[in-house]
């Protein structure tokens, strides 16, 4: 490549790297800021590195109207832990059975998964509201996160990957002895982990970063997700804290990072890699 | 080791008819190669006796046994496929105790026999590798070593050979057929490539569209062709087929240009005038200054032999091998030995005699 159109290139990109970090860096920086001074607009770009221990008070402390951080964060990390793992392993299951079995009404069950693609927790809320309540599961855990959980696009998924496995070698574990069951385990389990490790990671952040469902079907504190948290700590009866507010956002924002840098060797081979 | 008979097995998938009633009878230690064109239904009928498709009809019986309605689990056959199908997320030994391990054997057993089959295929470096971290010719001896190591009833062989180079093949081909009789074990192996047919079969069986044509040793499937289409199938270049009508009283047959042959070994049935297809291999066509002028249309030098395609005056091909090198000249002279002839029914395409 030219010498020119390579320094052009990274210019574009150094500026794309700025456009995103520069509200991560306010965000910090406003974080060991006085809180009154943000709300006046007078934020500056240094943070002030004697407040660091905001970070550790905001997270033991009780936020306004709530539970302490740490709490929400763990309620946070509980929902997307079990809204990737039931995730995973319905889609697992289901994609298993279109892509491997015959019988009735396969590509009717297939096209039913399918379509739920058009239809959200958002456009389905209120119905969906409604069987959680007639079971009695608002207010509670399960009610959070069972909605969640069923998915087309990891059916999807999990089906083309499926799909990419030679006959031969469902054949040759027939022939091997192999049952449905040890197939799964021996053979399509470990094909499709890369495929799996990426999915976690893509549907921890989405279950982390769940703010709808969980505000209209859990009320009670004791199930306060940290973005509902942090809604929570703007505005209300009291003046907002801003650089709580903003420490707060910091800490939320660590877990899915956290998930992704570790995961990232492994989400890049789970997108990109077919070594079947 | 065992037996396997088929009786009448047939198959469809929906209203395609696929095999239409197959009789076979495997020896205890044969080795049965099935040979045809793609489509003639070899791999379907493969894929009954494996268990992996259900037979519309008919019985399978291995050993006594009719397995026709068994899994393939329980049937205690294995198969080597033509992409090989090793699992590649398994190094070469658990490629192969794979097996073993589901049904239950000891670890001790496993290792003793993963290792005496490996050793026995050259295998023995190469067990604590990945399939992609193989070459052809290795990953091939896996699936082999796959299939030994279980001690199956039967094997069974889906044009495993053709993934592989022409020089690996000739290798493997010999170190197949080696083994093979080593073991002793019944075996069942599907190609189109005739070459691997001819050398690796006790016996032979050619299908076509669906239906066995003919079961015979090698040499006498090449020597007595039971239909025109076995006759044109097996040997290259293949059996010149001429038509021909029966004269002399059942004694000769007329080729038309004036070349009215002898039977060499005997009368066929019929009156004269009846229309025959008339068989001569391009190697057993001798050049004769008394013969029938044929103009050389194109040459073709294999080194030790030459095949010349020439011209009859009615402009029908007909291919010569001559050893050596081609004779000079735009034009030869040949005729057909009356003992070279195969002597075919024009209409039902049968031998005749």
């Amino acid at each position: 490549m030219k010498p020119h159109t390579d320094w052009l290139a990274h210019s574009i990109l150094c500026t794309g790297v700025a456009l995103f970090v520069l509200p991560l860096w306010l965000l910090l920086a406003g974080a060991t800021q006085d809180g009154g001074a943000i709300a006046r607009g007078e934020l500056s770009f240094v943070p002030d590195l004697r407040n660091l221990g905001i970070f550790w008070s905001v997270l033991t402390d009780r936020a306004p109207g709530g539970s302490p951080v740490w709490r929400m964060m763990l309620v946070s990390a509980a929902l997307a832990l079990a809204i990737a793992f039931g995730k995973i392993v319905i889609s697992f299951l289901s994609a298993y059975a279109v892509s491997f079995f015959r019988f009735p009404f396969r590509m009717l069950c297939f096209w039913t998964i399918f379509i739920t693609l058009m239809l959200p927790v958002e456009v389905r809320i209120v119905p969906t509201y409604a069987v959680m309540a007639n079971f009695g599961l608002i207010n509670s855990f399960t009610g959070l996160a069972m909605p969640l959980i069923a998915s087309a696009t990891a059916t999807l998924l999990f089906r083309q990957v499926f799909l990419m496995i030679p006959d031969e070698l469902v054949e040759a574990a027939r022939m091997d002895g192999a049952g449905p069951l040890r197939f799964l385990r021996d053979i399509l389990l470990p094909l499709s982990a890369a495929n799996m490790a990426a999915l976690f990671v893509i549907v921890f952040v989405y279950g982390w970063n769940q703010y709808l469902w969980p505000l209209l079907v859990a009320t009670d504190p004791k199930l306060d997700t940290i973005v509902i948290g942090i809604v929570k700590m703007i505005g209300g009866d009291t003046v907002t804290d801003w650089n709580r507010v903003m420490a707060a956002a910091v800490l939320a924002l660590l877990p899915p990072v956290l998930v992704v840098v570790l995961m990232q060797k492994w989400f890049v081979k789970g997108l990109t890699e077919g070594d079947k | 080791m065992a037996t396997l008979e088929l009786y009448d097995v047939r198959k469809s998938f929906g209203a395609t008819a696929v095999l239409h009633g197959v009789n076979l009878a495997l020896n205890d230690g044969e080795m049965l190669v099935i040979v045809g064109a793609s489509g003639c239904g070899k791999s379907t009928l493969l894929r009954l006796i494996a268990g992996l498709e259900v037979p519309t009809a008919g019985r399978i019986v291995l050993d006594g046994r009719d397995v026709a309605r068994l899994d393939p689990a329980e049937r205690d056959i294995a198969m080597v496929f033509q992409n090989y199908a090793l699992y590649p997320h398994m190094s070469v030994f658990d490629n192969m105790a794979y097996a073993l391990k589901i049904r239950g054997l000891s670890r001790d057993d496993i290792a003793r026999r993963v290792g005496g089959t490996a050793e026995m295929l050259g295998l023995g470096p190469l067990l604590d590798r990945k399939p992609r971290q193989l070459s052809g010719g290795q990953r091939q001896r896996v699936a082999m070593g796959r299939a030994i190591v279980r001690e199956p009833k039967l094997f069974l062989f889906d044009e495993p050979l053709s993934n592989l180079d022409a020089k690996l093949r000739v290798t493997m081909r010999a170190e197949i057929k080696r083994l093979q009789r080593r073991m002793g074990v019944t075996s069942l192996y599907v190609t189109h490539d005739q070459v691997e047919a001819m050398t690796l079969g006790d016996r032979l069986l050619v299908m076509h569209q669906g239906v066995p044509v003919q079961l015979a040793t090698p040499m006498e499937v090449f020597e007595r062709p039971a239909t025109t289409y076995v006759a044109g199938f097996i040997g290259a270049p293949a059996m010149n087929l001429l038509p021909g009508v029966l004269c002399q009283g059942g004694m000769a047959v007329d080729l038309g240009r004036g070349m009215v042959i002898p039977f060499a070994d005997g009368k066929r049935d019929g009156v004269d005038g009846r229309k025959l297809t008339i068989g001569i291999r391009p190697e057993h066509i001798v050049l004769d200054p008394a013969g029938m002028m044929l103009q050389i249309d194109l040459i073709e030098p294999l080194g030790s032999e030459t095949v010349l395609i020439g011209r009859m005056d009615d402009g029908e091909l007909l291919s010569v091998k001559v050893p050596g090198r081609a004779p000079a000249g735009e034009a030869i002279r040949v005729s057909f030995p009356a003992a070279m002839l195969h002597v075919f029914d024009a209409e039902t395409g049968l031998r005749l005699g």
